[in-house]
């Protein structure tokens, strides 16, 4: 069963938002609120410094609380790549997945349900890949079956040395950032 | 420290999570309240007390009716979408412990409704014929009483702990990855319940033993506060980032004023002296427990939402 | 349907009425998702081409259930090969924007006074063109100036040479790239270009200088530098500010603004001195090298450390490491280079360093664009004005390749050589993109007719006398892109959705006007698809086939010396010109020299200035979506001078400079990214019109603060890099 993740190259990286704007405009994501977003982080003192850009969104857990906290079944893993999905009509908007997710990846939609990142679900199902990963400008994305060892995204993780975010806090996120 | 600048402004969760406001500490508090009396009711029933006349049997499954019905309002206030809350009942999710709780609520409602039954107050006996036949019926069985008395004290403690359970089983905010949180909402509720029970009572030997109660269980509290912070201290980076927000840190004085000194010691210390009859027993003592009880559940949940799993202070930046 | 999917079904159609009610924002503003189960309901695809700026990618829109929905690069498009960058993924939102102008208006009261009348198309083109008459017969035709920028105004400048007027310029030269261009032809014979001729995607070695790809983002350098970093060319940075680029920096040099002339001295100087440059191409290209290597023999890395503040090692260093990956060295000429007033002489050492590289020509270099061969449409020819251009009286700029903006403003101030009595815009915003707002300000007090043409009411607008609201570019035919690059194509723009009010197309005022102004022979054609088709038919094309597929591609053709471009150097000497006799003949340096800049005053710092990767200068910050992404700028302050300061992260401040001129409020940003002499600002933001609702206020305007600026002797840009601030704390 394919296990969908996501490599993302913080060397090409920059930071320039495409990612935000394309999933804002594919997903109709309502004012004020993001699936995804840039973290740039600046480490040491001008002019020696080491910045890293990453663009974030929710981690598609292999270990997911917000699905393990749901009351309702409503955030739920769906076959389609194990992808951590929400189905609108069956969420109370109790906030227990948003406070169980280390990431801060989901929020309330203006409707009243827990919304986020659904890698594009619509998209993948007719072969596209997300909206953030095909407009990316400098191809920073490589998106696929992790548990394909012939898939880009498992080479590319075997090539080339990558971190994901919060290891400690045990979800097992599936989103990696090449060094 | 690094300069992180962050994009993402979204309600409720930037610059740092608060999902949650008054309506889920009242809900925790009012919930370990009830538990509480659950277990002081299931104590009398199994002490035989029903026997006898006991104001306290009377009126604890009463009051706990409607506190659990208040508290499960103040729930339901905090949904943002409610018009499907009877998603909660069309499943069970064995891992969520909000779905546990939201059965084990169910299973409440009974419980306090029979144990009411076994002594109900007078006026209620009056108004109907069938329930003082019950009543009168379930009096005569002392089995069935005992009965009642251990389910309203195992649901009780479940109760109890479940309220703790809730916020402990999202590891996602270090302050409340702690075993110790289900035991210190259930002493707290216990206390609670028996500060409200000497408070009301006008049964003398009820009091007495109330405040006997209420004294161990608030100095079993601290014991229990001081396990929960070393345990945090003696946890990875972001525990410790977390115990410092009573530590030091933003949370530090409403912890150890509100719940510490106002909720718990000046209180137990009040009782002490008024259980060895050195002062009057005074009313002020079991209300500071109560809004004790309040206030932990109320620190305990907005320090949880503060503290994160990234470590060291954050310079989020949004452009 | 298995049952997963149809439980997906389900929670799809769930989303969907979510996203129908969702509470404003785009959603509400974009229109709803139709029943994403399947997608292909109600969608409708229209390729057309982006002008959120003007590198013009070629994309693709989606129309669902008749809402513009979103926009995709075309994957055709040699530029944008299927990516936009995020600005033009946002352009849905200019369709969108609540603060557009939605109809013609007409002056009511003095100018600059927020008061007009709404008119009809016909009474406001009337007015226009009668006050053009009455200048006509007073002035002459060339008293009335067009400032257009870009692809857009093709035919408003086509009805105002058939007018009379010379006098049609944009920022986009002296404000902008025009020193490049001078340096570069005073060196190769030719200019650079636009889209850059920069063979970044090959190259090993790639120097910035000051351009900041990555917030700069020109979509096919954007994703070339991206290309470049992927294979591992090794990247040097040249920024007083350590921008996204430097964050990709094997070299990052933390330069003194407005020395790069003395880094590049020392790095020729070093290059030179260890004979690391292409001899062999420099020997059968290059003219007057000894000249110029004497020139530059005095200024070695030692020299130009106290200058740069740049560590001798580090300059050799960099200087090696470039000489190493020749010729696929690509020392890039930047863009907007009106820094210092010596820009085209900076201009010039990056070219001769490019030249040491051997890299002109060459792969990873500088490629040979090629471009399509579309007649343009057979027109009357254009009335000879016998006065001539009034921006550079006497020839007193030798090398002012294009009209120089600036020029005219001066003119129309000191009616030198001649009165200049009527302006019109188009796409331009010249509050914003001319130094010294007050100057235009007082030169449009001088004017008899002041007309805008524009999409939305910003600065510019407010001065107006008549307003002329235009069509976005998503509803709208514009001219054909025969797009000079390293692959020849034409591209069409062609409406997606409709216009929302009385907005009409640049095409269709112009004609209107040039009617009105009687000069309706300079249109045969009468209907925009007529004369498109018309173009293309001559290419051998048609407008029925651009339609469907937005872009048509040429022949690829040679573009490098290597597979058989000619070896041609159209200067003076038809060579390389390592050292200018002809700069030395008109009394400018044969060789650039450096001279310093002036130090910030105590307590002041240097004003830089530059590009966030959402936002087009002042145009896009009503745009809903990216306003979303970034709704205000910040001031970029050192975390040691903000120490001092006492100044936090999100503070508002207000900058004074050195004339008194105080900004808007502005949040401070502390950070380790920049040198505490200097201050930075992205430029757009702080818009004074307040019927930028969406805008207006919001962050500060590099440009109410660039009071001064440095004229380039060569060719009259205007330096704008030379201002100081002060940070007053808000109290
Ligand atoms: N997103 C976005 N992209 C754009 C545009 C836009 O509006 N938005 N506009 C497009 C246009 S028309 C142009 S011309 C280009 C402009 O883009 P560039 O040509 O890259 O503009 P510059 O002003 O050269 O670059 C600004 C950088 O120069 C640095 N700088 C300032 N002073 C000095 C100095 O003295 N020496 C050195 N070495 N560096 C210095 C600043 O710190 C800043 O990082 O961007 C194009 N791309
Ligand atoms: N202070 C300062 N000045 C600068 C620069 C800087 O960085 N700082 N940059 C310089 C550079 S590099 C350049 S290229 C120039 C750019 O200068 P301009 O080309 O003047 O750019 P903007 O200031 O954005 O003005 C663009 C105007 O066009 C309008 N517009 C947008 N779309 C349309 C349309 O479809 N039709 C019509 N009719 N109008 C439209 C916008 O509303 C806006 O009023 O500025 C230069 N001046
Ligand atoms: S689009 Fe690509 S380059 Fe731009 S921010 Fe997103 S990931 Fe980074
Ligand atoms: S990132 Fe957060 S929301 Fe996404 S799967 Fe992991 S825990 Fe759940
Ligand atoms: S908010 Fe909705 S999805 Fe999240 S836990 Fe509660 S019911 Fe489940
Ligand atoms: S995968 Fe889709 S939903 Fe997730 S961030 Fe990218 S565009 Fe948004
Ligand atoms: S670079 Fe961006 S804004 Fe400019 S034309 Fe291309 S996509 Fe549009
Ligand atoms: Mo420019």
């Amino acid at each position: 069963m394919a296990r969908f993740g996501m490599a993302i190259d913080t060397r090409t990286c920059v930071g320039c938002m495409d990612c935000v704007v394309a999933c804002k405009t594919e997903n109709q994501v309502p004012e004020g609120f993001n699936r995804d977003w840039i973290a740039y982080e600046a480490v040491g003192k001008f002019p020696t410094i080491h910045m890293e850009i990453r663009s974030e969104r929710c981690n598609h857990c292999d270990n997911p609380p917000c699905v393990t906290c749901c009351p309702t079944g409503a955030s739920h893993v769906e076959e389609l790549g194990q992808i951590v999905l929400v189905t609108p009509n069956a969420c109370i908007g109790c906030k227990a997945c948003l406070a169980s997710c280390p990431y801060d990846a989901r929020f309330v939609h203006p409707d009243g349900y827990a919304d986020k990142c659904t890698f594009c679900d619509h998209r993948v199902r007719e072969g596209k890949d997300p909206a953030c990963v095909s407009v990316c400008p400098t191809h920073c994305f490589t998106f696929g079956d992790l548990d394909d060892p012939n898939s880009e995204i498992s080479r590319t993780l075997v090539s080339r040395s990558a971190h994901p975010l919060l290891a400690a806090a045990g979800t097992k996120p599936r989103i990696f950032y090449l060094d | 420290m690094p300069e992180l600048d962050m994009t993402r402004a979204n309600e409720m969760v930037d610059p740092y999570l608060h999902v949650w406001g008054w309506e889920i500490p009242v809900y925790l508090f009012l919930g370990g309240w009830v538990a509480g009396m659950m277990i002081i009711t299931g104590y009398f029933l199994l002490g035989g007390r029903h026997t006898r006349r006991s104001p306290l049997l009377s009126a604890l499954p009463g009051v706990g009716l409607v506190l659990l019905s208040l508290g499960m309002l103040a729930l339901f206030l905090d949904l943002e979408h409610k018009r499907y809350v009877w998603r909660l009942y069309t499943t069970f999710e064995w891992t969520s412990p909000m779905s546990w709780g939201s059965w084990i609520l169910l299973i409440v409602y009974p419980v306090l409704i029979l144990t009411w039954l076994v002594r109900p107050p007078v006026l209620l006996e009056d108004l109907s014929q069938t329930v003082e036949r019950l009543s009168l019926a379930l009096q005569a069985r002392r089995p069935v009483a005992r009965a009642l008395g251990i389910t309203s004290m195992v649901v009780g403690i479940a109760l109890g702990i479940y309220t703790g359970v809730l916020l402990s089983s999202l590891g996602a905010r270090p302050l409340w990855n702690s075993g110790a949180l289900g035991v210190l909402f259930l002493a707290s509720g216990m206390s609670a319940a028996a500060a409200f029970a000497h408070l009301v009572t006008p049964a003398l030997d009820e009091r007495a033993l109330m405040v006997r109660i209420d004294n161990v269980v608030l100095a079993a509290e601290l014991g229990i506060l001081a396990l929960f912070l070393m345990g945090l201290l003696a946890g990875s980076a972001p525990h410790i980032d977390a115990a410092t927000l009573f530590l030091g840190g933003p949370y530090t004085a409403p912890f150890w004023v509100l719940v510490v000194g106002l909720g718990i010691v000046t209180p137990l210390v009040i009782q002490i002296l008024a259980a060895r009859h050195v002062i009057q027993h005074t009313p002020i003592a079991p209300i500071m427990v109560m809004a004790g009880g309040l206030a932990l559940r109320w620190v305990i949940v907005s320090a949880g939402q503060f503290s994160h799993w990234a470590h060291g202070a954050l310079r989020i930046h949004q452009p | 349907m298995d049952p997963l999917s149809r439980r997906r079904f389900l929670q799809i159609s769930a989303a969907t009425v979510g996203a129908s009610a969702a509470a404003g924002g785009v959603a509400q503003l974009v229109g709803q998702i139709a029943g994403e189960a399947s997608p292909a309901t109600g969608v409708r695809t229209v390729p057309t081409f982006c002008d959120i700026c003007f590198w013009k990618c070629s994309a693709i829109a989606y129309v669902r259930d008749g809402k513009l929905w979103k926009i995709e690069g075309n994957p055709e498009d040699p530029l944008s090969r299927g990516r936009l960058c995020p600005r033009g993924t946002g352009g849905v939102g200019a369709h969108y924007d609540t603060d557009r102008l939605k109809a013609p208006l007409l002056r009511t009261k003095s100018r600059g006074e927020d008061a007009w009348a709404q008119v009809t198309w016909d009474e406001a083109l009337s007015y226009v063109a009668d006050r053009m008459q009455r200048i006509k017969q007073q002035y002459g035709p060339e008293a009335v100036a067009l400032f257009s920028h870009g692809l857009g105004g093709n035919f408003l400048k086509h009805t105002l040479k058939a007018y009379g007027s010379p006098n049609i310029a944009a920022p986009s030269f002296a404000q902008c790239r025009g020193p490049r261009e001078v340096g570069f032809s005073l060196t190769f014979g030719e200019e650079v270009g636009s889209p850059e001729r920069t063979d970044i995607r090959h190259s090993q070695c790639l120097v910035l200088i000051g351009s900041h790809l990555g917030e700069n983002m020109h979509n096919t350098q954007v994703q070339e530098f991206g290309e470049a970093i992927a294979n591992g060319a090794s990247i040097i940075v040249v920024d007083p500010r350590f921008s996204v680029a430097a964050g990709k920096a094997k070299y990052y040099l933390p330069i003194r603004p407005g020395t790069d002339i003395a880094l590049l001295l020392a790095w020729m100087n070093v290059i030179v001195s260890e004979g690391l440059y292409d001899k062999e191409y420099v020997a059968q290209y290059g003219f007057g090298f000894e000249a110029f290597a004497a020139e530059i023999s005095p200024f070695t890395p030692e020299w130009a450390f106290p200058e740069t503040g740049l560590e001798p090692a580090l300059i050799r260093d960099s200087a090696r490491e470039m000489a190493k990956h020749k010729p696929a060295t690509l020392v890039h000429p930047g863009r907007h280079v009106t820094w210092y007033g010596d820009d085209s002489q900076r201009s010039r050492a990056i070219a001769l360093l490019n030249a040491l590289m051997g890299s002109w020509g060459r792969k990873g270099g500088f490629y040979t664009p090629a471009s399509m061969d579309v007649p343009a449409y057979p027109y009357p020819p254009y009335p000879k004005s016998e006065k001539g251009k009034v921006d550079n009286p006497g020839g007193k700029y030798p090398y002012a390749l294009e009209t120089v903006a600036t020029g005219i403003r001066e003119a129309t101030l000191t009616g030198q050589p001649y009165p200049i009595k009527g302006w019109m815009t188009y796409a331009t915003n010249l509050m914003m993109a001319l130094p010294n707002e007050a100057e235009t300000i007082k030169a449009v007090q001088q004017l008899d007719l002041m007309v805008v043409v524009d999409v939305i009411p910003g600065e510019m607008a407010g001065w107006a006398d008549v307003v002329l609201p235009e069509s976005v570019y998503l509803e709208r035919y514009d001219d054909l892109n025969v797009e000079v690059f390293r692959e020849p194509f034409v591209a069409l723009r062609q409406p997606v959705v409709p216009s929302p009010h009385d907005q009409k197309a640049n095409w269709w005022i112009a004609r209107e006007l040039a009617t009105k102004l009687g000069l309706e022979s300079f249109y045969p054609w009468k209907t925009i698809e007529e004369y498109l088709d018309y173009r293309l038919s001559a290419a051998g094309l048609s407008l029925a086939q651009l339609k469907q597929t937005g872009i048509v591609k040429g022949a690829p053709q040679p573009i490098y010396f290597a597979d058989g471009v000619p070896a041609e150097f159209p200067t003076a000497s038809g060579k390389i010109e390592f050292y200018s006799t002809e700069l030395r003949d008109k009394g400018f340096d044969p060789v650039p020299k450096y001279r310093k800049p002036a130090d910030p005053p105590p307590g002041y710092f240097r004003l830089l200035f530059g590009r966030a990767p959402v936002h087009s200068f002042g145009r896009t910050q009503t745009n809903p979506i990216l306003h979303e992404m970034m709704s205000e700028n910040e001031v970029w302050v050192n975390a040691d001078i903000a120490a001092r300061l006492g100044l936090a992260d999100d503070v508002r401040v207000r900058l004074r400079n050195q004339d008194g001129a105080v900004s808007g409020r502005v949040k401070v940003k502390v950070t380790e990214r920049i040198r505490p002499d200097s201050v930075y600002m992205v430029h757009g933001f702080g818009h004074s019109a307040v019927r930028l609702k969406r805008a207006f206020g919001k962050g500060a305007s590099d440009s109410q603060l660039i009071t001064r600026y440095e004229t380039d002797p060569l060719m009259g840009g205007t330096g704008m890099n030379v201002n100081f601030v002060t940070i007053e704390a808000e109290v």
